[in-house]
Formats: C-alpha cells, structure tokens, sequence
C-alpha cells in the first residue's frame, strides 16, 4: 500500500493520526505488537527516522508501549485509548464544523445535513 | 557524528564562478537532499566529493579523511549519467564490482537486481535507459558503504518505477550509513528525505530538517523550493 500524505503538514503528525486511527478502529488491538520501524517506514514509503518520531510522541502519549527487546506494542490500558478516541473525534467534528461555516452554512443546517445520513 | 563535512568549499570553469563558498554536513544515519535547477552546481558538488574534479578552495573530509583512497572506499557512488556502456550481461559487472569493492555482498545484488525484475543474463545494449539505471542502483546499493551518493538516481526512469527505486533505496542502506541524495524531482522524493539544501547559483539559499520546514511554512519541500528558488 502506498500512503498518500499531505505534503504541507509533518509527516509523522500524520503517521500518529493514521496509528491512533487503526487503533481507534480496532485495526491495531489493545496489546497487539506493532509493525517494526523498518516495516512501517516500508509500508508509507518514508524514512525510518519519521517513522520513528512518530512512534516517539505516540510512546509519550501512552498510546504504544515498548517492551526494549521484543518491539513495540498498543497500550492495554483502554482509558488511554477511550481518551485518543474522544480527541479524535473532537477534532474531526471541529475541522467538519469549521468548513462547513467556511461555506456559510449554519450550525442547525449542519445537524440537519448529519442527521439525513444513514 | 559527521559522515561528511564540506567547508567553504569553491569552484569555478574558467572565469565562472560555480560553487561560491558551500558549506553543509551530513550526519551518521541522515538521508539529506541536496536540491537545485539544473546548472546550480548540484553534479559539480558531488563530483568533488567523488574525488572527480578538485577543489580551489576549500575543505572535504568524508568519515574525518580528506578526499582519496579512504574516502571513496566508504562512499558508493551512483553518477548521473551510466557507465554501463559495454557489451557484457549483468552478471558480467557483478562480478567487476566483486573484484573492485571489498564490500560488494553479491547476494544482495542478485537478489536486488530480481526484485526489479531484471535479468542477469541479459546484455547492456540490449536495455533501455531505465533499466541500466535500475541495474547500477543495484549494484550501488549493494555495496556495505558508509555513505550513498546518489546523483539523480530518479533521472531516466518512468514515473511507475520511481516508487519502485525509493523503496530499493530505502530498505537497502545500511543502518548508520547516511544518504546524499541530488534530485529534481522534489516531490517523489521528499518524503524520504532528513534534510534538505537548497542551491542555487552556486550558493546555499536554504538548508534544514524537511519536517521543521514542512511545520514552519505550512507547505511541501517542492513548494517552498519553488516559492525560494525562482
């Protein structure tokens, strides 16, 4: 698979979005081993120090857990994901919200738009 | 720790100026672009390093030794232009590279050369443009080096197989080795890329780590290139 990423934002902001998205989508599952750096650095077709930043920030934020001889694995703690997963949404909902007032669409058109879909 | 180090370093043809006073570095395990048009002294830059032109003024040292028979025994080279123009096969020029480089791993030039879907046997009048590229990229990161120089290793090759050429890069150099990498083609490349310098009339208009420039500009490599460089 080749990864389409943005070219004006830090691709390893978006390397951390595409993790916290697998593991919020249950792709990657509580306590399952990662991919190596050198496979994930393979799979988005980028150089193994991003990928490693990436997994740097993600390691910070609790999100992935090092086991120093055996690689890198997703938390176990489901607080911690319960968490990624409101943020993400947050966030989303924000950048939809925000375009949707870019177009001068009001906020009860906007519920309305969401509310007609299935 | 410094793989290499250009100081200050000047050329000129006759009375043209083409590098006026260069100075970068590339860091142990670094993939760094070096970026300019066409004419910006990228080729110059590179032969230097390759002990091809010298210097007029100026330092180079490559793993802490001035330009000779130490340094080129760590660097692999990929020219811009081939020199694959005998009438051998391939596995003609495996074994050349055999007997010239100490640290040629035969294994993985043949297993490089299958996964770009090459044939040994075949002769070099016999292949395109693209795929005696793709056979001297091979056989230039099948080298144990220290560090790659890759002079537009993009350059003769279809868009389909560029992807196919950054993947060999990228799972093919050693770990700690670093990569210099000159290209036009800023887009296919930048997202393997550490660093980036910008050339351009034989300067360095611009040199930093591709994400900082990425966060602080709020664009790609090949956009702030084009905003920098007119």
């Amino acid at each position: 698979m080749s990864f389409d990423f943005k070219g004006n934002t830090p691709i390893y902001l978006q390397i951390i979005d595409y993790i916290k998205k697998q593991i919020i989508s249950k792709k990657y599952r509580l306590g399952e081993k990662l991919p190596s750096v050198r496979d994930f650095s393979m799979q988005f077709e980028v150089n193994p120090n991003t990928v490693q930043k990436a997994l740097f920030e993600l390691e910070n934020m609790g999100i992935i857990i090092t086991e120093s001889t055996n690689g890198k694995f997703v938390t176990t703690d489901e607080a911690v994901i319960e968490k990624v997963k409101k943020e993400t949404i947050e966030k989303m909902v924000e950048d939809l919200y925000l375009s949707f007032l870019d177009l001068g669409i009001k906020k009860e058109e906007v519920i309305e738009i969401l509310s007609s879909k299935e | 720790m410094e793989l290499l180090s250009v100081k200050n370093i000047k050329k000129s043809f006759d009375d043209k100026v083409i590098i006026n006073d260069i100075s970068f570095t590339v860091e142990s395990g670094k993939i760094v672009g070096l970026l300019g048009k066409n004419g910006s002294g990228k080729t110059t830059i590179i032969k230097m390093i390759n002990d091809l032109l010298t210097l007029d003024e100026g330092e180079i040292l490559v793993n802490g030794s001035k330009i000779g028979v130490e340094s080129k025994k760590v660097i692999s080279y990929l020219p811009e232009r081939s020199y694959l123009e005998g009438s051998e096969r391939v596995i003609d020029i495996i074994k050349l590279f055999k007997d010239f480089y100490e640290d040629f791993d035969e294994q993985k030039a043949l297993f490089l050369l299958k996964d770009l879907d090459l044939d040994i046997n075949q002769k070099l009048p016999k292949m395109s443009k693209g795929m005696k590229e793709k056979v001297q990229l091979a056989l230039v990161m099948s080298r144990h080096a220290k560090l790659y120089v890759l002079d537009e290793p993009l350059g003769g090759v279809d868009p389909t197989s560029r992807e196919k050429i950054l993947k060999t890069i990228l799972s093919n150099f050693d770990e700690g080795a670093s990569l210099l990498i000159t290209t036009h083609l800023i887009a296919d490349v930048e997202k393997i890329l550490d660093e980036v310098i910008f050339i351009d009339g034989g300067k360095v208009i611009l040199a930093g780590e591709v994400e900082t420039l990425r966060e602080k500009e709020n664009a790609s490599i090949d956009e702030i290139f084009r905003r920098v460089i007119k």
